[in-house]
């Protein structure tokens, strides 16, 4: 029943305050409806060809880190690893597109994005290795800790990039997030901040198609995740996100836009995760075989290889330069993976606050003890040895 | 930058009894003064200066980038506090109230109690988190929590509350200058609390950590924080005239705990009542008593005992009165000390 059926409806009509209008015009914020592409378009005549070398070059490195990775934890080098193959476009694009001194708030997923900003790719590993949580420092790098709590790094970047400005430094955050994480309070929480704030953020939702085994029809029923942007007074952007051009370019005008002022993008780059969740997930269970071939026309490496070689920008020679510089990249860190870390348990108290409390004095006294214990346990031998 | 505006003689005119809020807010005017990076954020801290009007004139000195009117979203922000910490500044945020705090948990617990932590000392988080906590204020539903156990069940935060005037001010000013977050919890039926403040006065700003002897006494000692503070003090006074000489410590910090100063009163007393506002299973009275029996176990006359809340959800106003521990409740307790004598 609409309000105008309701008997006597009329005198209940609420009459708008003369002061009422709505805040910001919807039409300019909404995402076209078809992801935006560049690869194979008219519109790639505009790229620099440098560029689309170097993603193409990075996309093939980021394959071989994920292809490496994935095969460490079979190995027992890693705890385990989320693949992110067939969204190497977003990662690298989100990478390329900052300058140094912006800052990247990565998920759990995002360890390429990492290594592609630059990021010692054993220390990008350290987390998911299993020997301490964050390998780097993150003020360094300008990379926060990867983040496992789904969407709980997007108010941070919203946070530093509002500090920053204050500040009045010119400095972005770029925060990425997945399609399942947008359902979380902190995405609504984030994005609302963002555009009061018109803090210098920038969003990217890789919609990956899935959140583990939940396809994004059972997370969503919006038109897209892009259109979520525009009921917080935001433009949403809808992009291919496999064409990496298309990300790079959708990317750097929302950081353009964030830098000069204009206040925060959510950007919905529409990809398909090729592996499974993590090494530890069988994707059988949800999906089938036809929908991953389909989306395997359409990989982020073969529509820019076909671009590049169309255009004659790159032959055999530069692809197989790729390939070997990748296989150097995968060979080292299969090395450097082999070491065992060397910790040392007292590490355990040493960061928890800057002065440890008693508490954690006694109890690192305690270890220490169990430790030399542990030590003379293998020490008895030498004595029985008689030394 | 505006350090100017707290000139001394305003402060002079206005040195006369201060209520705990006062000196709350004059904590938070003298901490931005003293520090540019120093932020206040939360809902209605701006205009109207907080719900209990702690940040009362902030924004107007400093500025509405200083003392923020946040969107209403308590995981929004302390989640912006943790981007803003990471990049150099110190946000001291307001949770309107205790239950209202529940929301930014997430954000608390796994990132703001763990960031030092996670990246090995590189990225330490000061961020204050003050909470009006506790009831006895004739609040409805949600607005009488006492949740300090949540929070020091968290390693990583410290977790204080003032008892006082002074130490609101000296413990607010010491919790926003710590590089560690602080959850400070401001017992709220004490906001309006007075004493003989002057702000003008040189003021102790102690490291948080540091338990103290508000009464000191031979029978027994009553180990206690917060809101309990002024109820352990009037049964203190009332137990002389049934004989008792009640010892009373103030805990002021939950986190770090104050082993010594507790450990030695009960030595010194050899009984011991841990008195709270919250309620008593898996509350802090437990781990306190648990901790005092195993530093004072040949030294202690009877079992540590524990007065607490009810172990019921927070009570409707009208029945509070009964949920609270009172001086009645607290002198029982003490006469259960009476154990050896008695088996
Ligand atoms: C708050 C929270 N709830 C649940 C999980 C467990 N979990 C880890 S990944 C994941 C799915 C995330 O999906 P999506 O956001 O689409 O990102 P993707 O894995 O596809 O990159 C879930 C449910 C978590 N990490 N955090």
């Amino acid at each position: 029943m609409t309000v105008q059926e309701l008997p006597g409806a009329a005198a209940y009509r609420p009459t708008p305050p003369p002061a009422w209008k709505p805040l910001t015009d919807p039409a300019p914020l909404l995402p076209d409806p078809e992801p935006y592409r560049v690869l194979g378009t008219d519109a790639v005549a505009d790229v620099d060809p440098e560029l689309l070398l170097r993603l193409y070059t990075e996309l093939v490195r980021g394959r071989r880190y994920n292809a490496q990775a994935t095969a460490l934890t079979k190995q027992g080098r890693l705890a385990v690893y989320p693949s992110s193959t067939g969204q190497e476009a977003c990662e690298i694009a989100a990478a390329l597109v900052l300058e140094e001194r912006d800052w990247l708030f990565p998920s759990y997923r995002d360890t390429l994005a990492a290594v592609a900003r630059g990021l010692d790719p054993v220390e990008a590993l350290t987390l998911l290795r299993g020997d301490r949580h964050t390998g780097y420092d993150p003020r360094e790098h300008r990379i926060a800790p990867l983040c496992t709590p789904l969407a709980t790094q997007l108010p941070h970047a919203v946070g530093l990039a509002h500090a920053a400005r204050l500040k009045g430094d010119d400095v972005v955050a770029l925060a990425m997030v997945g399609d399942g994480g947008t359902s979380e309070g902190d995405f609504h929480e984030a994005l609302n901040f963002a555009a009061v704030w018109r803090a210098p953020v920038v969003f990217l939702v890789q919609n990956n198609g899935f959140a583990i085994s939940v396809p994004l029809a059972k997370q969503t029923a919006a038109p897209s995740l892009a259109h979520k942007a525009v009921g917080y007074g935001m433009p949403g952007r809808l992009v291919d996100g496999n064409d990496a051009a298309a990300v790079h370019q959708v990317l750097g005008e929302a950081v353009a836009r964030a830098r000069s002022g204009g206040g925060p993008t959510l950007v919905e780059a529409v990809t398909y995760r090729m592996d499974a969740h993590t090494n530890a997930d069988d994707a059988t269970r949800y999906r089938v075989d036809s929908e991953v071939e389909a989306w395997r026309a359409h990989d982020p490496i073969r529509l820019l290889e076909r671009e590049l070689t169309g255009r004659g920008l790159l032959g055999d020679d530069g692809i197989e330069e790729a390939r070997v510089a990748a296989e150097r990249m995968a060979a080292a860190l299969r090395e450097r993976m082999n070491a065992d870390p060397v910790l040392d348990p007292m590490d355990l108290f040493a960061h928890v606050y800057v002065e440890q409390t008693t508490q954690l004095r006694e109890q690192a006294a305690r270890l220490r003890v169990e430790l030399e214990a542990e030590q003379g346990r293998h020490g008895h031998n030498d004595l029985e040895e008689g030394r | 930058m505006t350090t100017a505006a707290a000139p001394a003689g305003e402060r002079t005119a206005k040195a006369k009894p201060a209520t705990m809020a006062q000196a709350l807010g004059r904590a938070l005017r003298d901490s931005m003064a003293e520090d540019p990076t120093v932020h206040v954020l939360g809902e209605d801290v701006g205009t109207l200066g907080g719900v209990f009007r702690i940040t009362d004139g902030l924004a107007k000195e400093f500025g509405e980038d200083r003392c923020t009117d946040t969107p209403l979203a308590e995981a929004g922000i302390l989640g912006t506090a943790v981007g803003m910490a990471m990049y150099g500044l110190r946000p001291v945020v307001e949770m309107q109230f205790d239950a209202f705090a529940y929301p930014a948990f997430e954000q608390l617990i796994s990132h703001v109690a763990k960031m030092r932590n996670r990246t090995a000392g590189a990225m330490p988080l000061p961020i204050t988190v003050r909470v009006p906590y506790g009831g006895g204020i004739g609040g409805v539903e949600h607005h009488s929590d006492s949740s300090e156990a949540y929070y020091i069940a968290t390693p990583g935060l410290h977790v204080v509350t003032p008892a006082t005037v002074e130490d609101a001010y000296g413990l607010l000013r010491a919790s926003i200058a710590s590089d560690d977050p602080v959850v400070f919890l401001e017992p709220k039926r004490l906001y309006w609390s007075k004493a003989d403040w002057s702000p003008e006065a040189p003021v102790a700003v102690e490291p948080i950590g540091r338990a103290v002897v508000r009464r000191p006494g031979r029978s027994a000692t009553l180990i206690t924080y917060g809101p309990s503070l002024p109820v352990c003090m009037e049964a203190a006074e009332a137990a002389v005239e049934e004989g008792w000489d009640l010892e009373v410590v103030d805990l002021r910090s939950l986190v770090p705990f104050d082993d010594e100063t507790v450990a030695a009163s009960v030595r010194r007393t050899g009984r011991a009542v841990v008195v709270h506002e919250s309620s008593g299973f898996g509350g802090p009275g437990g781990e306190i008593a648990a901790r005092v029996t195993e530093r004072c176990f040949h030294h202690l006359e009877a079992p540590v005992l524990r007065v607490s809340g009810f172990d019921i959800p927070y009570p409707p106003p009208m029945q509070e009165r009964h949920h609270l521990p009172g001086v009645d409740r607290v002198l029982d307790a003490v006469a259960r000390l009476q154990w050896e004598a008695e088996s």
